[in-house]
């Protein structure tokens, strides 16, 4: 193993720009005579457009023109991940608030926001969709029109965007000791990434060059591709590393726009939203999760029947795949034989949902392991010890006939207990809980890479992934690094350019260190092979003679360091070895999600809370992580994101919510009324603990990680809620004013029951 | 809109420009000096993203007009660990306390300031001094540990 190989905490790769601000984020590419956008946006949730008046915006100094519906092709073009939904603008109505109406370009920042001002928009507001039971109502408007529907969509005069009817035994024909049913809410929150997206397009030739901080490049070039009607090799996506991604940076927003745009204009164009426009564009897909849970009186998990109501948002965008990710995984990590799950994917006239870090499972945890500590409160059973007894065991179905368990999740939820002084003495008005989540990995999709092995012996790796703050260059220049001796400082990585780097179906799921990792791998055995056998032409003996260890080259017993075997190679006619490296996931016909998950990422969350009873306010005193990642690549790398996912998963626990009012208008736009972690609102102790046991597909047996320390936050604090004050909320978040009503509410039921 | 010609010091080099009486310090210095360093994410002094150290204070330079700047000193992240990084910047690397990097500026320039006047923080002076700053990577506690490293590190020089 090198110095920084495989292993090892390796400084992040591209830290240093990081820190002294040299890092250029979208927002930071300088192209020049670049136009600004400003967007015009209503302000309701849902309105028909009558008119659209720029005179006025036309005569704003520094306006150079206003675009709306009209002035793209008509039908308006439109695009959408899994369904064709999303138009480049507004067209006819607007559909959620903050579907852009117009875009006044101009000389100026200033100029296009002062002009998009006075663009007069003549609307008349319509009822909107906002909640789960809008949705439901049949008299509600329909948020999709059904034309753009097939014929043969039986739900097409409906807002069920798709429906999905999944299980296995027969949950109908058991006949449980206790069973436990109850709702839960999982509210809409926002990704907030600190760098707001960033979007610049120009004329390229005759193509385009378009800049996005966007996780998903070639998806990106694909998209674009087909909207205007450009050959992928004409759409030139430059992805500078996004400043924090969390999903919400996935898929094509606003690109389409901008581009389309710049190509009329013949001039680059460039729109960077304001943080209010962020929580306008993506948040997660909110849930509420009808759940029996049935049991036997020692704790053996019967069945599980889920009625889960996804509310979408106005355009489909990925949120069908994430509620039949997550709704096919409604067990979690426990082995039980009889399943039921119904899941309802809602369109509303809200933000379209979209990816955002756990895809779903966060949601399917706040019920699945709220229901496992209520039968555990009922029976009297340990809330650790219920869950060691229901966990798969490795190699034990989840889903029947599917990827069983892969890893020794009962391991975790052990060091977990006991990092966090499972069963010690707790003092007055503190609590500790405990809980398991469960993500699917990626299942089909392919990862390729170039890797040139130059004549001095350095490196430069070409590869598609989005280093978002994972860490993906640091693990990439370690595997090069591992696997053929080459000091890091040796390896440079070329990202963020698809007219040079070769296709990565996304940055997602997890997936960079699994599937990016065996692709870099693959490129550095195949340079291996072609070093070996080109030294043994070169020296005229046979290819077993000619042996390679890391960094070392064995020529018939003579010892030649990387560098003097490429000056051996290369010296006289220069040169260098180029070889390509490909990790696919082919998926599986006829499977429900494509194919079986590469590897499952498993975490078990153990937290301690003192509760003030006056004011319901939450102090996280002690909060640990265990996550089982197969193999860390860079432990440091895979605690910080396991410690960051924990910090994520507290907001949404216990602060945030967007929340709307009945004209579907977000009422806490912006940072001032948004509320994420801080560093006051942060554990006193916290901890990321990670089980390594070589049991993931990944290099050295990794599996992914960085999404698992939130999956299982909230179920976790609110047990430990519940055993402090002895308060059970189903709702998240768990605000202090939630909190302190819950325990009026028992305090007042309490003195009733007293008086009686 | 009226433009006014200021004169200021900004990372130690005297800088004299006319700029608008609406334009913000963040934006003078991002598109006019070409010091995209500062970050711009929330534009109302709640993230931390574009702090600047103005006059020796730590300042969110979104809510500081340009103009008001006439006169004085400006220190930008770009203005930090010049001709090698400051033990701040390393502690900061070594902790691993970077992941997107995007706060990472504000979060250095904030520290830098803090150390400045408290040679000796405690965690809840580093936390309290900090919590301005927003990391949406969650970062929090290996930043903490940062800052508390670069002084152990026993060099004064942040």
């Amino acid at each position: 193993m090198s110095e920084r190989g495989v292993g090892t905490s390796a400084r992040r790769v591209g830290g240093v720009d990081r820190v002294t601000g040299a890092q250029h984020f979208a927002a930071d590419v300088a192209v020049e005579d670049a136009l600004h956008v400003g967007l015009v946006r209503l302000d309701c949730g849902h309105a028909a457009i009558d008119s659209v008046d720029v005179s006025a915006a036309l005569e704003v100094d520094g306006v150079v023109r206003v675009f709306t519906a009209a002035d793209f092709p008509q039908p308006i073009r439109r695009f959408g991940p899994r369904f064709v939904d999303r138009p480049v603008i507004a067209s006819g109505e607007t559909k959620y608030h903050g579907d852009p109406v117009a875009a006044v370009v101009a000389s100026s920042r200033e100029a296009a926001t002062r002009g998009a001002a006075v663009v007069e928009v003549g609307y008349t507001e319509l009822d909107g969709v906002y909640t789960v039971e809008d949705a439901l109502d049949p008299a509600a408007p329909l948020v999709v029109d059904p034309g753009l529907r097939p014929d043969d969509d039986p739900l097409r005069e409906t807002n069920l965007r798709q429906r999905w009817d999944w299980g296995w035994g027969d949950v109908d024909a058991i006949e449980a000791d206790l069973v436990v049913e109850e709702t839960y809410e999982f509210p809409m929150v926002t990704h907030f990434s600190i760098e707001p997206h960033a979007f610049i397009a120009m004329p390229e030739g005759d193509g385009v060059a378009v800049w996005s901080s966007i996780q998903h490049p070639y998806l990106l070039q694909s998209t674009l591709s087909d909207l205007l009607d450009l050959p992928k090799a004409k759409v030139r996506v430059h992805a500078p590393d996004p400043g924090g991604g969390f999903g919400g940076k996935g898929f094509p927003k606003y690109e389409p726009l901008v581009a389309s745009m710049a190509l009329q204009l013949g001039r680059p164009v460039r729109l960077v939203l304001t943080l209010e426009e962020t929580f306008q564009a993506v948040r997660r897909t909110s849930t509420r999760i009808h759940m029996r849970s049935g049991f036997a009186t020692d704790g053996t998990l019967l069945f599980i029947d889920a009625l889960d109501d996804f509310l979408m948002g106005a355009y489909a965008d990925i949120a069908p795949r994430v509620i039949s990710k997550s709704t096919y995984f409604v067990a979690g990590p426990y082995k039980v034989s009889n399943a039921r799950a119904v899941a309802r994917g809602l369109m509303s006239h809200t933000t379209p949902s979209t990816a955002f870090r756990g895809f779903g499972a966060p949601q399917i945890a706040w019920a699945l392991e709220s229901q496992m500590d209520a039968a555990a409160r009922e029976l009297g059973i340990d809330p650790v010890a219920i869950r060691l007894q229901n966990l798969a065991g490795p190699g034990e179905d989840i889903v029947p006939g599917d990827k069983p368990a892969d890893g020794d999740w009962r391991q975790s939820v052990r060091i977990a207990a006991e990092q966090l002084g499972w069963g010690e003495p707790l003092a007055p008005g503190h609590g500790r809980g405990v809980a398991v989540g469960l993500k699917a990995s990626a299942t089909a999709g392919a990862s390729y890479c170039i890797l040139r092995l130059l004549q001095d012996g350095s490196v430069s790796l070409i590869a598609g992934t989005s280093d978002m703050g994972q860490g993906a260059r640091t693990i990439l220049t370690q595997l090069v690094s591992e696997n053929l001796g080459v000091p890091m400082e040796r390896v440079t990585l070329v990202m963020g350019d698809t007219a040079v780097v070769p296709f990565d179906y996304s940055t997602s799921a997890s997936r960079s260190t699994v599937f990016m990792g065996s692709a870099v791998v693959d490129a550095c055995h195949k340079a291996i092979a072609n070093l070996r056998r080109m030294l043994a032409e070169q020296r005229e003996v046979p290819l077993d003679d000619v042996s390679f260890t890391p960094g070392e080259i064995s020529v018939s017993g003579e010892v030649l360091s990387l560098p003097e075997a490429m000056d051996d190679l290369f010296g006289t006619v220069p040169g260098e070895i180029i070889v390509s490296g490909v990790e696919r996931g082919e998926g599986v016909a006829g499977h429900p999600l494509g194919g079986p998950a590469s590897f499952y990422e498993f975490s078990c969350t153990a937290s301690e809370v003192a509760v003030d009873f006056e004011t319901g306010d939450i102090e996280l005193v002690k909060h640990i992580t265990v996550a089982d990642v197969g193999r860390a690549i860079n432990p440091q790398h895979v605690e910080m994101q396991d410690e960051g996912a924990a910090v994520m998963g507290m907001g949404h626990t216990l602060m945030e919510h967007l929340m709307l009012d009945r004209r579907g208008r977000i009422r806490n736009l912006g940072a001032l009324d948004y509320r994420i972690p801080t560093f006051k609102d942060i554990p006193t102790s916290m901890t990321s603990v990670l089980v390594e046991n070589g049991d993931g597909p990944g290099p050295g047996g990794a599996k992914g990680s960085g999404e698992g320390g939130l999956l299982a936050t909230s179920p976790a604090i609110a047990a430990a809620v519940s055993q402090a004050t002895g308060v059970v909320i189903r709702d998240l978040p768990l605000t202090p004013e939630r909190v302190w009503r819950a325990l009026q509410e028992q305090h007042d039921s309490v003195e009733s029951q007293r008086k009686a | 809109m009226t433009e006014k010609t200021i004169s200021l010091t900004v990372n130690g080099r005297p800088r004299t420009l006319g700029v608008s009486t609406a334009t913000t310090l963040l934006d003078m210095v991002r598109s006019r000096l070409e010091l995209t360093g500062s970050k711009e994410c929330c534009s109302e002094g709640e993230c931390g993203a574009c702090t600047v150290i103005l006059d020796g204070e730590p300042v969110n330079s979104c809510l500081v007009l340009a103009v008001e700047t006439d006169g004085s000193t400006v220190t930008t992240v770009e203005g930090i660990g010049v001709g090698g990084m400051t033990p701040l910047q390393e502690s900061f690397l070594e902790s691993g306390a970077v992941q997107c990097g995007f706060c990472i500026p504000g979060m250095i320039v904030t520290a830098t300031a803090l150390l400045e006047r408290n040679h000796q923080p405690s965690v809840d002076e580093v936390r309290e001094g900090l919590s301005g700053n927003l990391c949406r990577c969650g970062g929090y506690t290996r930043i903490c540990a940062a800052v508390i490293g670069a002084v152990s590190s026993g060099q004064t020089d942040v």
